[in-house]
C-alpha cells in the first residue's frame, strides 16, 4: 500500500512554489495598466543588474507593483500560517491569528498612531507600523500575564477567553478614538478595512524577517502541533513540553500577526479559511499543512489584491473587504460540504 | 526491581484533597489495579503519576523523582492511556499511533527510524488496528478509538503503562483481547502496569495487586485477593458487593450458562491472587492467543 509521506516533500514544495510564482508574476504584470511579461522581466533584470530603468514600465514595476505584490504574498502567507498554527494549538477550527487578541491590540496601536499623527521622519507609514508592532507586543504580554495569573497551566480555554475579552476591549477603545478623531476618521476607517496599496520595500523587509524567523519556529513545532490535535493531555503524555510549546507558538504567532497587521491593517478570513482549504489538499498533519497554508495564503491574498485593483479600476477596493466577502462564501461552502459528508 | 514509588501523594483542587497522602510501590511485572467508587480520586492519582496535575509528595520512577525529568525523558519511562480521547482533525489511525514515538525522536528534522516503524507495526498489530491504519480517526467507533490510543501508548514503549479505564467503550471480545495483550506485555523484563478500573471481575482476573481508594485515601492495598477482599469492598462501596455480583450472575441461570471466567474461578492462592498466571491465561482465553 502506498503511504503518504509525512513531510511536505520536495515535489510539493516545487509544485506549490511554481503555482505561487506563476500567480506572483501574473499579479505583477496585471493592474490598472497591464505590462507585458517580457517588459516586467526586463525591468526586474535591469534592477538586479544595477542598470537604471528606462521607461515608465520600469518605474511602475519596481516602485509600485513589485513591493506591493511581495508584501501581499508575505502577508497572506503569514496570516494563513498563523491561522493553521492556532487552529492546531487550540484544537479549534474557528481559531486564527486574531483569536489571541493580538491583532486587535496591533490595530489599536495603528489607529492611535493615525489619530495622533505619529510619524517617523523619512518613512511614510512608519509611525503606524511602529505603534502597531509595539501594541501587538504589549497586548501579548498583557494577555499571557492575565492568562497565567488565572491559570498556571495556561490552558487553551483561558487563553481564548482572555483573547476574546481583550479584543472586545481593544475594539471599544478603537471606537472611542474614532468618535473623537475628527477629520482623521476617514484614514482610520480605511486602514481598518485593510490595505496593502502603499507597501514599500521596508514593509517587505519587515514581513520577510518576521516570516523567516517566526515561520521557521512554527514549522519546527509541527510535530508538537500534531500532538496537540489529540488534546493537551495527550501531548503531555507522549512527551511534549506543553507549556514551552504553547508559549513558543503563541509568541511566534503574535509577532507575525503584529507585523502583518502593522503593514496591511485588518485583513479578515485569510487565517481562518485558507488553512481549511490547505487541510483539504494535504490532510491535517502539520508537517504538510503549515507549508501548504503558507503557499495557499500567499496565492489567495495575491489574487484577492488583484481583484481589488482590477474590479473597479482605476478605483481600488479595500483588500480586507474583498477577503472577508470571498472568505465568508468559501467558509460557508466548506462548512456545508463537511456537514453534508457527515 | 522497583519500577515506581509514590510517597504521601496529595492532590488538592482548592480546599478539596482529591488524593490525600497515598503511598504505594510498584515492582517489575506487577499489574496494579486502582479500584474504588466514583470520586475516590483514582484518575487524579493516575494523572499525578504522569505529572498531569500538580501534587505534593514524591513520585519516583526507577529511583528518580519525576519532577526533575524532562517531558520526553519521562514519556520514555511512563506512558498513559487517558480516560477519554478525542482528535480534532481527520488524522489517520497510523498518524495518531505514530505520535507515540515523539519522545524517541531525534529532533524536528529527523525522519522516521526503523525502530519507529517497527514499534508502530507491533502496536497496530497488538491492538487489532492494522487493518484500519489508513482510516480517519473521526470515523472510528468509541472502541476503535480507545484501541488507537492504546496502540499510541504501546508505541511509546515505556516501562510503565498507566491505563485509565482501559475497558471504556470496549465490547467483551476486545476487553478480553486487550486485557490479555496487556497481560502478556507486562511480563517482559522492565515492565509494569497500573490501571484504573471499575469492573471488579477484570481487576481480580488480571491484576496482581490492587489499591482500593475511598474519598481520596487508600482504603486497602496489597495482592489483589487481599486488597479486594469482600470486607474491604463492602466498606468502600457501602453495599454487599459479593451479593450484588452473585445476583447479577444468577440472571444467567445455571453455572454452565455462566461466562467461562466465572466457572473457572479459584480460591486465592498464597499471594492472595485468585488465579495463577497459567490459570488466568486459561480462563481468560489468553493461552490460545499466545
Amino acid at each position: 500500500m502506498e503511504k503518504r509521506a509525512e513531510g511536505f516533500g520536495v515535489r510539493n514544495y516545487l509544485l506549490f512554489g511554481a503555482v505561487t510564482a506563476a500567480v506572483f508574476v501574473l499579479c505583477v504584470c496585471m493592474g490598472s495598466v497591464n505590462i507585458a511579461l517580457s517588459d516586467t522581466l526586463r525591468a526586474v533584470g535591469n534592477a538586479l543588474a544595477g542598470r537604471p530603468g528606462s521607461d515608465v514600465a520600469d518605474t511602475v514595476i519596481l516602485s509600485v507593483r513589485l513591493p506591493r505584490v511581495l508584501a501581499v504574498a508575505l502577508t497572506g502567507a503569514a496570516l494563513s500560517l498563523c491561522g493553521a498554527a492556532m487552529q492546531g494549538l487550540l484544537r479549534n477550527p474557528l481559531a486564527d491569528g486574531s483569536t489571541l487578541g493580538v491583532s486587535s491590540g496591533a490595530a489599536l496601536g495603528a489607529v492611535l498612531a493615525i489619530a495622533l499623527g505619529v510619524t517617523l521622519p523619512g518613512f511614510a507609514g512608519g509611525g503606524t507600523m511602529l505603534l502597531a508592532i509595539l501594541f501587538a507586543f504589549l497586548s501579548l504580554a498583557l494577555i499571557l500575564t492575565l492568562a497565567y495569573r488565572l491559570d498556571y497551566s495556561l490552558s487553551t480555554n483561558t487563553i481564548i477567553l482572555i483573547g476574546v475579552i481583550f479584543s472586545m476591549f481593544a475594539n471599544s477603545l478603537i471606537s472611542l478614538i474614532v468618535s473623537f478623531a475628527g477629520e482623521k476618521v476617514k484614514p482610520i476607517v480605511f486602514w481598518t478595512m485593510g490595505s496593502l496599496s502603499d507597501s514599500g520595500y521596508v514593509s517587505v523587509l519587515a514581513l520577510s524577517l518576521a516570516l523567516l524567523v517566526c515561520g521557521a519556529v512554527l514549522l519546527l513545532n509541527a510535530r508538537e502541533l500534531n500532538a496537540f490535535a489529540a488534546g493537551e493531555d495527550n501531548a503531555r503524555v507522549v512527551g511534549v513540553d506543553v507549556r514551552r510549546v504553547k508559549l513558543t507558538v503563541l509568541v511566534a504567532v503574535a509577532v507575525l500577526i503584529g507585523v502583518a497587521v502593522s503593514v496591511g491593517g485588518s485583513i479578515g478570513f485569510v487565517g481562518l479559511v485558507i488553512p481549511h482549504i490547505a487541510r483539504m489538499l494535504t490532510g491535517p498533519n502539520h508537517k504538510r499543512l503549515l507549508p501548504a497554508s503558507m503557499f495557499a495564503g500567499a496565492v489567495f491574498l495575491m489574487l484577492a489584491d488583484l481583484l481589488c485593483r482590477m474590479l473597479l479600476r482605476p478605483r481600488e477596493l479595500p483588500i480586507g473587504v474583498v477577503t472577508s466577502m470571498i472568505g465568508a462564501l468559501v467558509f460557508v461552502y466548506i462548512f456545508y460540504r463537511t456537514r453534508k459528508r457527515k | 526491581m522497583r519500577m515506581l514509588e509514590a510517597q504521601s501523594l496529595t492532590v488538592r483542587y482548592g480546599s478539596l484533597a482529591a488524593v490525600n497522602g497515598v503511598s504505594f510501590a510498584l515492582e517489575e511485572n506487577q499489574w496494579l489495579m486502582i479500584v474504588g467508587p466514583n470520586g475516590a480520586g483514582k484518575s487524579t492519582l493516575a494523572s499525578a503519576l504522569t505529572r498531569g496535575v500538580p501534587y505534593t509528595g514524591v513520585v519516583r520512577i526507577l529511583g528518580e523523582d519525576i519532577l526533575g525529568e524532562k517531558p520526553a525523558r519521562l514519556a520514555r519511562k511512563i506512558g498513559m492511556l487517558l480516560q477519554s480521547n478525542a482528535v480534532s482533525y481527520s488524522f489517520t489511525v497510523e498518524e495518531v499511533v505514530r505520535m507515540g514515538r515523539y519522545a524517541w525522536s531525534r529532533g524536528p528534522l529527523a525522519g522516521r527510524s526503523a525502530e519507529d516503524d517497527s514499534a508502530v507495526e507491533r502496536a497496530l498489530g497488538a491492538t487489532g488496528m492494522a487493518a484500519l491504519r489508513e482510516r480517519s480517526v473521526l470515523t472510528l467507533s468509541g472502541g476503535e478509538l480507545q484501541r488507537t490510543f492504546l496502540a499510541q501508548a504501546l508505541t511509546q514503549d515505556p516501562g510503565i503503562l498507566v491505563l485509565d479505564e482501559p475497558a471504556n467503550h470496549l465490547d467483551l471480545v476486545y476487553q478480553r483481547q486487550v486485557f490479555g495483550m496487556i497481560s502478556q506485555w507486562m511480563r517482559e523484563p522492565g515492565r509494569a502496569v497500573i490501571s484504573v478500573v471499575h469492573d471488579l471481575s477484570l481487576a481480580r482476573a488480571f491484576g496482581t495487586h490492587a489499591l482500593l481508594m475511598d474519598g481520596g485515601v487508600c482504603a486497602a492495598q496489597g495482592p489483589v485477593g487481599e486488597a479486594l477482599a469482600a470486607a474491604n469492598l463492602n466498606a468502600v462501596y457501602h453495599m454487599d458487593v459479593g451479593r450484588w455480583m452473585r445476583d447479577m450472575l444468577s440472571l444467567w441461570g445455571e453455572p454452565e450458562a455462566l461466562p467461562v471466567a466465572e466457572q473457572a474461578r479459584v480460591e486465592p492462592n498464597e499471594q492472595g491472587n485468585t488465579a495463577t498466571d497459567r490459570e488466568r491465561d486459561d480462563h481468560c482465553g489468553l493461552r490460545e492467543q499466545a
